[in-house]
C-alpha cells in the first residue's frame, strides 16, 4: 500500500510539473520568439523520440550527478536527491513534452475570435491566459491530458529500475519473499486498474464541467 | 467625423466644439505586399455616429480594427480621447504598439462588437458581461452584476442571464455582445459589421438596439452593409474605396446626392 501511495505521489507530481511545462511550452511554441520556439521544438522532439526508460536512467543518474558536480563546483556540499523528487522531476520532464503538444493543439482549437475579443477589451496577456485561453482550451485538452495522466500512473513502475520503492518494486519484493508471485502481481494489477477506474470517473466529471456551454454533439449527429 | 480639418463643423446632432473622441490621420496599412489602407483620415467627436461603408476589400474593417490596434497600422497617427497611441518598429520592421499598458488602457475604453459575436463560450451571458468590468476595470463583483443585469434587460435578454452563448440564436448572441461592450461604459462603441453574420430575420432586432444607442447620443463608429440603417442613424458617412476615402459627408448628401462616380455605382448596386 505504501508502494501505491508512492506511485500516486509521483504520478500526481509529475503530471502537475508536466502541465506547467506543457502550458509554458505550448505558449512559447505558439507565441514565443524564434529562440524559445526552437528550444521547445528540440525538447519535444528529443524527449518524445527517446524511450522513457532510457530517459529515466539518463536523467536519474546523470541528472543527480550533474547537480552534485555543479554544487561541488560552487563550493556547496553534495546533496542526496530523494527518489521522490527525482522521480517527479524525471517523469514531469517527460510528461511536459507530451503535454506541450496536447495543449498546443487545444489552444489552436479555440475559436480565435474569443481571444481577439479579450484583447479588444484590454486584457493583459496574463489575464487573457488565466481567464480565457486556459478555460477555453480545457475541453479540447482533457481527453489528451487524461491519456497522459493514465500513462503517468503506469510510468511510475519504470522507476523501479532505479530502486525507487513504488508499487511494482514493492510487489516484486513481497512476491520474492513469499514466493506467491501470482497473488501479488494480480493484486498490483487490480490496484493499477482501480486507479484507472477512479481516474476515469473523475476525469469524466472534469470533462463535463469543462464542456459547460458546449451543446452535446450527439444532437448534432 | 469632420476629416482632418478641425475647424470644419461636424454634421448632424454633434455640436461644434465637442471633444474629439477618435482621430485618425493619414493611416496606412500593408499586409505584406497588399496595401489595404493608403492614407485614411477620420475623426469622431462626442455624440457622433460615423458609418463607414464601402465594397468588399475596401479596407473598412481594417480601418476599424486599427483604431484599437487589433491590427497594427503600418504608419499614421491614431488618437483616442486626445491620447496618441505610441507605436514603434519591431526587429522585423513591423509597427507594433510601443507601450502595452497604454494600448490595454485605451482598449478598455472602446467597446468593440464583432461580426461573429465572439462571446466567450465557457461563460454564461452574465459572466460574459461582468468579465471585463470585474477583471480589467476592477469593479466590485456585485456592482458589476447589478449593472450587467440592467444591460441584459435593456437588450431584451434578462431571462437568459444564466444561459451559455451556444444555446442562443445569432441575434441574441449579438445583443449580448453589445451588452458586454456597453458594460465597460465605453467612450466609443466600435461595430465591425454587426449584422453580416445574421439570418435576415434576426438583423432587425440587432439594428434596433444599435439604433437606440445612436439616438441616445452614444459615440459610435459603425462598419456596415445596411445602407438604409446607416442613412437613418449616422451623423456622418464615410465611403471607402481601394483604401482611400472616396467621399464623405452627411448621410443625406452621400445617399441623396453622391458626387463620386464610384459611390453612385456602389449605391446603385447595393440598392
Amino acid at each position: 500500500m505504501l508502494g501505491l501511495l508512492h506511485s500516486l505521489e509521483i504520478a500526481v507530481g509529475a503530471t502537475i510539473l508536466g502541465l506547467l511545462i506543457g502550458t509554458w511550452g505550448a505558449y512559447s511554441k505558439l507565441y514565443g520568439g524564434p529562440v524559445v520556439r526552437d528550444l521547445f521544438a528540440v525538447y519535444t522532439t528529443v524527449v518524445r523520440a527517446v524511450p522513457e526508460l532510457v530517459l529515466i536512467l539518463l536523467l536519474y543518474y546523470a541528472g543527480t550527478d550533474l547537480i552534485n558536480q555543479v554544487l561541488a563546483a560552487m563550493g556547496y556540499q553534495r546533496v542526496d536527491i530523494s527518489g521522490l523528487v527525482a522521480g517527479i522531476a524525471v517523469l514531469g520532464f517527460v510528461q511536459g513534452a507530451y503535454s506541450t503538444e496536447v495543449i498546443r493543439g487545444a489552444i489552436l482549437a479555440i475559436p480565435q475570435g474569443q481571444i481577439e475579443a479579450a484583447r479588444a477589451f484590454g486584457m493583459s496577456p496574463g489575464l487573457l491566459l488565466r481567464r480565457i485561453t486556459l478555460p477555453a482550451m480545457l475541453p479540447f485538452a482533457i481527453p489528451g491530458l487524461a491519456n497522459l495522466w493514465l500513462i503517468a500512473t503506469k510510468d511510475t513502475a519504470l522507476l523501479a529500475v532505479v530502486g525507487f520503492f513504488e508499487l511494482t518494486l514493492a510487489t516484486r519484493q513481497a512476491a520474492g519473499v513469499t514466493k506467491a508471485y501470482l497473488v501479488f502481481f494480480l493484486a498490483a494489477g487490480v490496484l493499477y486498474l482501480c486507479v484507472t477506474l477512479i481516474s476515469n470517473f473523475l476525469l469524466g466529471r472534469a470533462e463535463k464541467w469543462a464542456r459547460r456551454g458546449m451543446p452535446s454533439i450527439k444532437e448534432a449527429r | 467625423m469632420s476629416a482632418v480639418v478641425a475647424a470644419k463643423v461636424p454634421s448632424g446632432e454633434a455640436q461644434d466644439g465637442a471633444a474629439e473622441a477618435i482621430h485618425v490621420e493619414n493611416l496606412h496599412k500593408k499586409f505584406g505586399q497588399l496595401h489595404v489602407l493608403k492614407g485614411v483620415s477620420l475623426s469622431a467627436r462626442d455624440g457622433e455616429v460615423i458609418a463607414i461603408i464601402g465594397g468588399s476589400g475596401s479596407g473598412k474593417s481594417t480601418l476599424l480594427r486599427c483604431i484599437n490596434c487589433l491590427e497594427n497600422p503600418t504608419s499614421g497617427i491614431i488618437r483616442v480621447n486626445g491620447e496618441e497611441i505610441k507605436l514603434k518598429a519591431d526587429s522585423h520592421g513591423h509597427t507594433i504598439p510601443a507601450d502595452r499598458r497604454q494600448i490595454e488602457r485605451i482598449r478598455s475604453k472602446l467597446g468593440m462588437v464583432f461580426q461573429n459575436f465572439n462571446l466567450w463560450s465557457h461563460m454564461t451571458l452574465i459572466e460574459n458581461v461582468i468579465e471585463v468590468p470585474v477583471h480589467v476595470l476592477g469593479v466590485k463583483r456585485d456592482e458589476a452584476v447589478a449593472q450587467a443585469e440592467k444591460l441584459l434587460a435593456r437588450v431584451g435578454l434578462a431571462e437568459k442571464r444564466d444561459v451559455y452563448p451556444a444555446y442562443l440564436s445569432g441575434g441574441q448572441q449579438q445583443r449580448a455582445a453589445i451588452a458586454r461592450a456597453l458594460a465597460i461604459n465605453p467612450r466609443v462603441m466600435l461595430f465591425d459589421e454587426p449584422t453580416s453574420a445574421l439570418d435576415p430575420e434576426l438583423v432587425g432586432e440587432v439594428l434596433k438596439v444599435i439604433g437606440d444607442l445612436a439616438r441616445e447620443g452614444r459615440t459610435m463608429v459603425l462598419v456596415t452593409h445596411e445602407m438604409k440603417f446607416a442613412r437613418e442613424v449616422a451623423t456622418h458617412v464615410v465611403y471607402l474605396c481601394n483604401g482611400l476615402v472616396e467621399e464623405e459627408g452627411p448621410p443625406e448628401q452621400i445617399f441623396g446626392a453622391p458626387k463620386s462616380e464610384r459611390l453612385k455605382q456602389f449605391i446603385r448596386n447595393i440598392g
